[in-house]
């Protein structure tokens, strides 16, 4: 894993192609983790995957987490891997609900000029199938073809949509569901066991 | 991708030879639905196939028939109580996905675990290990139609399973790992039975393959089928017996030294051609490499506790709390709440007999987890699939489903 | 529908007086009060049924299908040497649900899967029975989730529920012959019968005080009946 100077220097290098895409740097349990700007997220992973020192060209996995209460509330996870080092490192795009009262800061597809802004403004212009506004980012499906499978599934239980993924549909779940299961606010289902004989003898 | 060149040496008539793949006649294109209830025993896959006459020009996996919502479970229940749920996910390799639970919020409470739990986790993992690909063996020739692999492979495969009985108690879905080492130590006479299995192991690898190796219809079936190139793999994510099939020496147990590995001595079988008997070989030469580790752990099996000593995570043993008030409220809390994780995430992976098996957990300082994830190797490894497919025969299509080795459960969680 | 059992004219009849009534009954010529006892008398199994009975249970074509991990126990590990499906007659394993008699639910059925079940099952000819092998297939498991139909029996009708997760290859053929007698007629009340626990069957449908329906209690007795019980 790249130490925490390490991680230092990745990030001031990134700053340098694309200001404003790093948000925060972290290490824990021995793993570094940058936290980005969901609008630049193509950018610091080609970098990532093609700059002389890093080259990190194996993605493990792509995976989100909902972090209810906490805004922003979604990131996906891409966790990178760098075979010939024997490193990972991790790469959180954080991005806002816009279907949420306060959401739309962070999160959005790329905007047209290199020169990245930070920020997304305002809530992307992406709705979901009941109408509800749904956060977007951009799919890295030519970077890393594994992620095909993957974003589908993020996109199946978050409702992240990844703009540029050839064929974002559910991959687990019926077509026709309705709902986002892994998000926080999400019931977990399932049905109350009737026991009989104690509700009718004991109330 | 494949070429199909190999039609002459099959010696078939000469107007077959016309209908090489990319001759310009104007075939029907035909769809047709493959399962995802089908003879061949790999769990519910569902394949959307387009057809001209046997070649397969396009093939699409439908997922989830099998989607148990276990992640989503998960968020609901206490770490210990989420090793259970996690087991069943890839149904044949159980203990590796305990291990990589129980690793990876070892990893977030910084836990140790004891030496002897290291080697008993390393003892039956390899175990598992041999035993997902007894089976993966004896499924695979069973489709292929060598049907008295199914078993011979099953023979062995209840010995482990009388191994793992009668360590743990349950056949299948052992709830053996916790966080911290082992739940029980191994009982007397189990190291003995161990060790007469891993002196019968190799001859009956041996045997396999005097029946398969050297056929000539699994010969035909099996070389220069499903190719995929070793750069197409790696950019597609697939890891594994597949990839080392492929030429790439990647092994997890090797890169990232977890458990005991480090201390132990075996090679990681990798292959040239990277087809399908290719990744026949890997799996069988990884049964063996496996029994040597499983004897070098036994021998190497430290005295000592099989489990941590940290009572705010680990329950106490039964015998204190009649004596100690402090075990008593420790067993008290770790039984109903559980235990508190500090807020972090961490991805922790381990070498499954499929490939990279990674864990993604985000504790919320509650005692429930707030995101348990799988990266599992099968659902990734079945984005290759198509590569593997496509521009060849329908049955070279059957034959690297086989050899792909996908569990549904791992796929659909 | 209450039901007046009388006993019969003569104590004991034989099986050639049993063979010209239902001649008689085939014929039409049974009428009023002989044909009321011989409808309301236990369903007699004569020799026929009885070996057809006997030929069902122990020629049964069970169908390959397995869903989760129960299917690594059934159908693939009581097919093995060790614990032989093949031993009771059920060697032949179709593919095709047209050509199967059983269908062993072995694992979890998502809510993806349910339709393709059911239609599995509506393919299979008559008779045909199911096994509902397994925690999640009997009553949703330790899955008590949006994904899981909790209890296969919520879409298709089961014959029979083998608890276990997954339960050993033991259980599993311990169910087959139970199954197997129920197929000979002669079905296994279980526990019911051994603790004289009849009648005391619970309703869960429409909550824990509800009585069942008229319908529902009717048709159950009618069907009690039917088995001989």
């Amino acid at each position: 894993m790249p130490d925490a100077p390490g991680l230092e220097l990745i990030r001031g290098e990134i700053e340098a192609a694309h200001p404003g895409a790093v948000l925060d740097t972290g290490f824990a349990q021995d793993r570094a983790v940058l936290s980005i700007d969901p609008a630049h997220v193509l950018a610091v992973l080609t970098w990532l995957r093609e700059a002389p020192g890093q080259e990190y060209t194996f993605l493990s996995s792509l995976h989100a987490a909902d972090y209810l209460p906490a805004a922003p509330r979604f990131a996906v996870h891409y966790e990178l891997l760098n075979r010939d080092r024997v490193e990972r490192l991790r790469v959180k795009a954080l991005l806002d609900d816009p279907a949420s009262p306060a959401g739309g800061t962070v999160g959005g597809p790329a905007p047209e000029d290199a020169s990245a802004t930070a920020g997304g403004g305002g809530s992307p212009a992406v709705t979901g199938p009941a109408g509800q506004a749904l956060p977007s980012i951009d799919s890295c499906v030519g970077l890393f073809p594994t992620a095909n499978f993957q974003e589908r599934e993020v996109f199946d239980f978050f409702g992240i949509v990844f703009e540029g993924h050839p064929e974002l549909t559910r991959i687990l779940l019926p077509e026709d569901y309705a709902g986002w299961p892994q998000r926080r606010d999400f019931p977990v289902g399932g049905e109350p066991v009737t026991f009989t004989y104690n509700e009718r003898n004991y109330g | 991708m494949a070429e199909r060149a190999p039609q002459a040496e099959v010696g078939m008539s000469s107007e077959l030879l016309d209908e090489a793949p990319g001759a310009d006649r104007a075939s029907e294109v035909m769809t047709v639905n493959i399962g995802p209830h089908h003879p061949a025993t790999h769990g519910v896959l569902r394949l959307v196939v387009d057809l001209e006459g046997e070649l397969v020009r396009e093939v699409r996996p439908v997922i989830g028939y099998v989607h148990t919502g276990i992640e989503k479970s998960c968020e609901d229940k206490s770490y210990w109580k989420v090793i259970p749920f996690v087991e069943r996910m890839d149904y044949v390799s159980y203990f590796f996905q305990m291990e990589a639970f129980c690793g990876a919020v070892e990893r977030l409470v910084e836990l140790e675990i004891p030496e002897r739990a290291k080697h008993l986790r390393v003892i039956f993992l390899e175990l598992n290990r041999i035993h997902s690909h007894l089976v993966w063996l004896g499924t695979t020739a069973l489709d292929l139609g060598a049907i008295s692999m199914l078993w011979y492979c099953f023979r062995e495969r209840d010995r482990i399973l009388d191994l793992f009985e009668m360590a743990t108690g349950q056949r299948m879905h052992t709830r053996y790992f916790q966080v911290g080492g082992v739940i029980e130590d191994i009982p007397r006479g189990f190291e003995a039975k161990l060790r007469s299995f891993i002196a019968d192991m190799p001859v009956r690898v041996g045997q396999y393959e005097a029946l398969l190796d050297r056929n000539e219809v699994f010969l035909q079936r099996t070389k220069n089928t499903g190719i995929v190139s070793r750069e197409r793999l790696l950019e597609l994510g697939v890891t594994g017996p597949l990839l080392r099939a492929a030429g790439e020496p990647w092994d997890l147990r090797k890169a990232f030294d977890y458990l005991a590995y480090p201390k132990f001595d075996f090679k990681v079988p990798v292959g040239t051609v990277g087809d399908n008997y290719d990744r026949y070989r890997v799996r069988v030469a990884e049964m063996v490499e496996s029994v040597r580790i499983i004897e070098q752990a036994l021998d190497g099996l430290p005295e000592g506790p099989y489990i941590a000593d940290d009572r705010k995570y680990v329950l106490p043993p039964r015998s204190e709390l009649s004596t100690s008030m402090e075990s008593l409220i420790h067993h008290f809390k770790l039984v109903t709440e559980g235990y508190r994780v500090p807020p972090s995430e961490i991805y922790y992976a381990i070498e499954s007999p499929r490939g990279e098996l990674g864990c993604f957990v985000l504790a919320d300082g509650s005692a429930k987890p707030a995101r348990v994830h799988f990266r599992d190797p099968s659902f990734v490894n079945l984005q290759a699939f198509r590569d593997m497919s496509v521009d060849s025969y329908v049955a070279d299509m059957i034959c690297s489903l086989g050899m792909l080795d996908p569990i549904l459960g791992g796929v659909d969680r | 529908m209450e039901v007046e059992r009388q006993p019969l004219a003569v104590e004991r009849t034989t099986m050639r007086e049993r063979q010209l009534r239902a001649r008689d009954m085939l014929r039409g010529d049974l009428e009023g009060e002989e044909l009321e006892r011989y409808v309301e008398e236990k369903v007699v199994m004569t020799n026929f049924e009885k070996m057809l009975g006997w030929a069902r249970s122990n020629s049964i074509f069970p169908l390959t299908f397995g869903l989760a991990c129960c299917a690594i126990e059934a159908p693939i590990s009581i097919v093995t040497a060790r614990y032989d499906l093949a031993r009771f007659g059920a060697e032949a394993l179709r593919a095709s649900p047209r050509q199967a008699d059983m269908i062993i639910l072995s694992g979890r059925v998502s809510i993806k899967m349910a339709p393709v079940v059911r239609r599995l099952y509506d393919q299979m000819l008559e008779p045909k029975w199911a096994i509902s092998m397994g925690a999640c297939s009997s009553s949703g498991g330790m899955f008590s989730n949006y994904a899981v139909v909790q209890g296969a029996d919520k879409f298709m009708p089961i014959d029979l529920h083998i608890p276990g997760c997954p339960p050993r290859p033991e259980a599993v053929l311990y169910g087959f012959t139970k199954l197997q007698r129920k197929i000979q007629g002669n079905p296994d009340q279980g526990w019911r019968a051994r603790y004289q626990a009849e009648g005391t069957e619970e309703w869960a449908r429409g909550g824990p005080r509800s009585e069942p329906s008229a319908e529902a209690a009717e048709a159950y007795l009618a069907a009690r009946e039917l088995l001989g019980a």
